[in-house]
Parts: C-alpha cells; sequence; structure tokens
C-alpha cells in the first residue's frame, strides 16, 4: 500500500512535526513575565504562560517536569528557550528537552533580575528564530504521524457524526503504521466496559480499568451532588445530553470500529510504538491537549457539538462538527462540517476521507480556525495542592 | 424525510435530527440494523434532543446505542421529550 505523504519537519531524533515553533517557556508561574517579555521582543516566537512550577512534590512534581520537557521536546518545536525563578530545575527542563537534540538554553532570573534575563534570553532567541527560518518541510507519510483525539461541548450530533467520523479517520490512520491516542477518563463512564473491550490485551484492559477506577474513585470522594452540572456540562445539556453514560457512548465512538489500543499512558507520557494508546487523563479540553501535545502529538482531531472554541500553542487542533446550527453560527470556528451526516448526505466513511484529507493539508502548514483566530490554551493538569 | 435517527434498532430513543412540533407523525431510521418507526410527537422538541420511542414508567431503563443510559424519573409517554427533567444517571 502505498502511505499518503504529507510536507513535515523531521527533527534531530527522526520524529516528524508539522509546525516550526520556537518557544519561551516558563519553569514558573512568576517567570511568565520574562517570558512574555522576550516573546514581545523577537518575532516569531512564543511565550507559554502557565500557573505552576512552585513547591510541587511526588507524583504531581513528576507529571510538572514531564509536561515541561515533553511540551519542549514535541516535534511541532524547532527550539526552546527555558527561563525559570532559580537555575536548578531551569537546567533539569533544559537538559530533558537538549535528549531530542535540538537547540534549548536556558537562563534564571535569581541574581540577575528579570531584566537581565530578558535580555540575555532575547538575544538567544533571535539566534533560534534564524535557525528555525531555514529548516525546510520534506515529504512525509502518514504512519510518521501521532495524532491526539478529544471532543468538547459535545451532543447528540457528535455521538451520531462528527466522533464516528474521526472514528474512521483512527482506523485508517491506525492501519497505516501511525500513532494515535484518546483519553477523557471520566467521560468514558457508562461504557467503560466496552473500552476495555477494545483493549489489545487482558493485561491492558486490567491497566485501563485500574485508571479508570482511580477517576472514579475520586469523584466519589469530592462530588457534592450527582455532577448534573458538571458532567454532562451545561452546554452539553444544552444540547441534548441528559447522563453520562450517553455522552461516554458519543464519545467512544472517536475509538473506530476495528482498532484495538495497544497500551495505557499516564498523564503527558509518549507512546513507544505504533497504534492507539489510552491516556488518563481530564476530560476538560484544555488540560487534556495539553498533556497530548506534552506526550509528543503533533495534530488534534477535535469533535464538537455546540461549539467548544479551544486551541493549543503546540499542536494544530482541527475541529469538525455535525450540527447544523453550530456549523452556521459559529462557522469561524470549524474546520470541517460533517452536518451532511444528519441529513443522510453524508456516510461517516466519506465523512472520514473528508477528514483525513484535511488532517495531511493540516500537517503540511494550512492553519487550523483555532490557530488564524489565536486559540493558545497551555492548560497544565494538576494532580493534588502543592507543598 | 427522516425527522429522527436511532443509532441501534433496539433504541428506546431516538434524535430529532430537525426541530420537531407537536402534533406532527415523523418518520426515523436506524444507523444500525433496520428500524424505521414512525411517532406521532407530543411535546416540541429541539434538534439534538431525544424523543421517546415507548412508554415509560419511573424505574424503567432507557436504552440509546443499544445500551442503558440511564433511568426514568417520571412517567414519559411515546412521543414525548426525554432530558433531565425525566432521565438521570444510574452513576454518580
Amino acid at each position: 500500500m502505498k502511505l499518503p505523504t504529507f510536507l513535515g519537519y523531521r527533527r534531530a531524533n527522526k520524529r516528524v512535526g508539522v509546525r516550526n515553533h520556537v518557544i519561551i517557556l516558563p519553569v514558573d508561574d512568576i517567570s511568565n513575565a520574562a517570558c512574555e517579555a522576550v516573546a514581545n521582543n523577537v518575532k516569531g516566537t512564543m511565550a507559554l504562560p502557565h500557573a505552576y512550577g512552585r513547591l510541587q512534590f511526588g507524583e504531581d512534581l513528576d507529571l510538572f517536569f514531564r509536561t515541561m520537557i515533553g511540551t519542549g521536546s514535541n516535534p511541532n518545536v524547532a527550539a526552546v528557550i527555558v527561563i525559570g525563578i532559580e537555575p536548578g530545575w531551569t537546567q533539569r527542563i533544559v537538559d530533558g528537552i537538549a535528549k531530542t537534540g535540538k537547540p534549548a538554553a536556558g537562563f534564571s532570573i535569581e541574581r540577575h533580575g528579570d531584566l537581565q534575563t530578558i535580555a540575555s534570553a532575547a538575544r538567544k532567541a533571535k539566534e533560534f528564530v534564524q535557525y528555525a527560518s531555514e529548516l525546510h518541510r520534506v515529504e512525509c507519510t502518514v504512519d510518521e504521524l501521532y495524532v491526539s483525539v478529544k471532543c468538547g461541548e459535545s451532543d447528540t450530533t457528535t455521538g451520531l457524526g462528527s466522533c464516528p467520523t474521526v472514528g474512521n479517520v483512527v482506523d485508517r490512520i491506525c492501519a497505516m503504521g501511525a500513532i494515535a491516542s484518546f483519553g477523557e477518563t471520566t467521560e468514558l463512564t457508562g461504557g467503560e466496559h466496552i473500552v476495555k473491550a477494545k483493549a489489545a490485551t487482558p493485561a491492558i484492559a486490567k491497566e485501563f480499568m485500574k485508571a479508570w477506577d482511580n477517576y472514579s474513585d475520586l469523584i466519589m470522594k469530592e462530588k457534592t451532588d450527582d455532577l448534573s452540572d458538571s458532567q454532562p456540562t451545561k452546554g452539553n445539556i444544552r444540547g441534548g445530553l441528559s447522563t453520562i453514560e450517553e455522552k461516554a457512548m458519543g464519545n467512544i465512538e472517536k475509538l473506530g470500529r476495528r482498532t484495538k489500543f495497544v497500551g495505557c499512558l499516564k498523564p503527558a507520557q509518549a507512546p513507544t510504538k505504533k497504534g492507539l494508546w489510552y491516556m488518563d487523563t481530564s476530560s476538560a479540553a484544555a488540560e487534556a491537549v495539553t498533556l497530548w501535545a506534552a506526550s509528543g502529538a503533533v495534530v488534534h482531531l477535535f469533535p464538537t457539538g455546540q461549539g467548544n472554541i479551544i486551541g493549543n500553542p503546540i499542536e494544530p487542533v482541527i475541529k469538525l462538527s455535525a450540527n447544523p446550527l453550530t456549523c452556521s453560527t459559529m462557522s469561524e470556528h470549524i474546520d470541517l462540517d460533517v452536518s451532511a451526516i444528519l441529513r443522510g448526505e453524508l456516510s461517516i466513511e466519506q465523512a472520514g476521507k473528508q477528514l483525513l484529507d484535511l488532517t495531511l493539508r493540516t500537517a503540511s502548514g494550512r492553519l487550523t480556525a483555532a490557530e488564524a483566530l489565536g486559540h493558545r490554551e497551555f492548560v497544565m493538569t494538576k494532580l493534588y495542592r502543592s507543598a | 424525510m427522516i425527522s429522527f435517527l436511532m443509532h441501534e434498532k433496539q433504541d428506546t430513543v431516538g434524535v430529532a435530527v430537525v426541530d420537531l412540533k407537536a402534533g406532527q407523525t415523523v418518520q426515523g431510521r436506524s444507523l444500525h440494523g433496520n428500524a424505521s418507526p414512525k411517532v406521532k410527537v407530543l411535546s416540541d422538541i429541539l434538534l439534538g434532543h431525544k424523543i421517546a420511542l415507548v412508554n415509560f414508567k419511573p424505574g424503567d431503563t432507557v436504552i440509546k446505542y443499544g445500551v442503558d443510559i440511564g433511568k426514568i424519573v417520571a412517567p414519559v409517554k411515546k412521543g414525548e421529550h426525554v432530558h433531565v427533567h425525566n432521565l438521570k444517571t444510574k452513576r454518580w
């Protein structure tokens, strides 16, 4: 079989990216200002401000470093400036990213102050931007892609149209040797037995159920009501979804009809081989997509019903909807309108082919609606309170 | 014209794919299997919302995608709107 191709960036570690970002990455909340100052001064760079990085510990700290190093290591990133308040954690992140072979440099603020740090970091950022501008896209094949999938503000039309369309693409690209990943642990509730049956081996099924049970236990412990305002969301309910079980069944359509999943990932953990992977993520869109980008995903497929408008700074987020009202009232956010499925005028197979074509065009450089509109939601997942 | 869709032929609710008005008799179809029921609509039902395809009494299980999606908590007649006012999760 001749594999479909696209034009991507093949990095030093042979991984393929579809964007060529130079990012300015804060280690901690108090270094956001310096990072934004550098990004304001050096055109073509992008700061990724976030709220964390201080006094985290244990598994939460592991996740923090995995997210930071993973974000910088993503093949969509050409080079990275890291700025932190002190040199220890700053250098740990720089060293982690540098293992990919890409340029990475760290700057710390203590004993220099913001202004001197900004000046030094901006000089290096200018070098990195010029370096990145001479990298060129080359022909790559679909089996070199890592695609993440998650829906948002779903309604009954996502289960009928846009999620099965994504499932069709997951079946196609996994058969061609690509990597794909799904997650949203709580939103599998009501269909967890169906997901379990899609595990490639009994050991993987057991690992998935352990992650699902853990998340479910957390909700049972912390809940103060039946979550009827949170899961489903008010938007889900407005769109006609009544229960978490109904929402989960629509969600699971994204996993495809034929593909078994080959492993379970912790949040922000990178897959180690081809095929479909489960990742233990929150169901909140920006948090989940940030985790996938940190695990190395280069394109995200995002079905929406009522119109979640999320984007991500690292991986382009392609939105599709089968809701005719959303496609007409929020057209600037929708990359692919598959509402003809509801009218019986478009089959899932045809819609899947359209989405795969759009995915490859996006991988070759076409901007998504979210990119054009400046959506860069970078939201780190935090497991518990800091020390 | 198809006015509502079901996922599986055994589903006990359908999803309106156009806005439905009380008093209309509408045609549905299942995506899998070959059900094509006709139902008289008893309440106005917006696109994306569910229509009952059978009479339900409190405690009944609602089937969509061929599986259990929750329990009925108030009586529902065939043709009426099924949503959070009469359908609740069995989880959480």
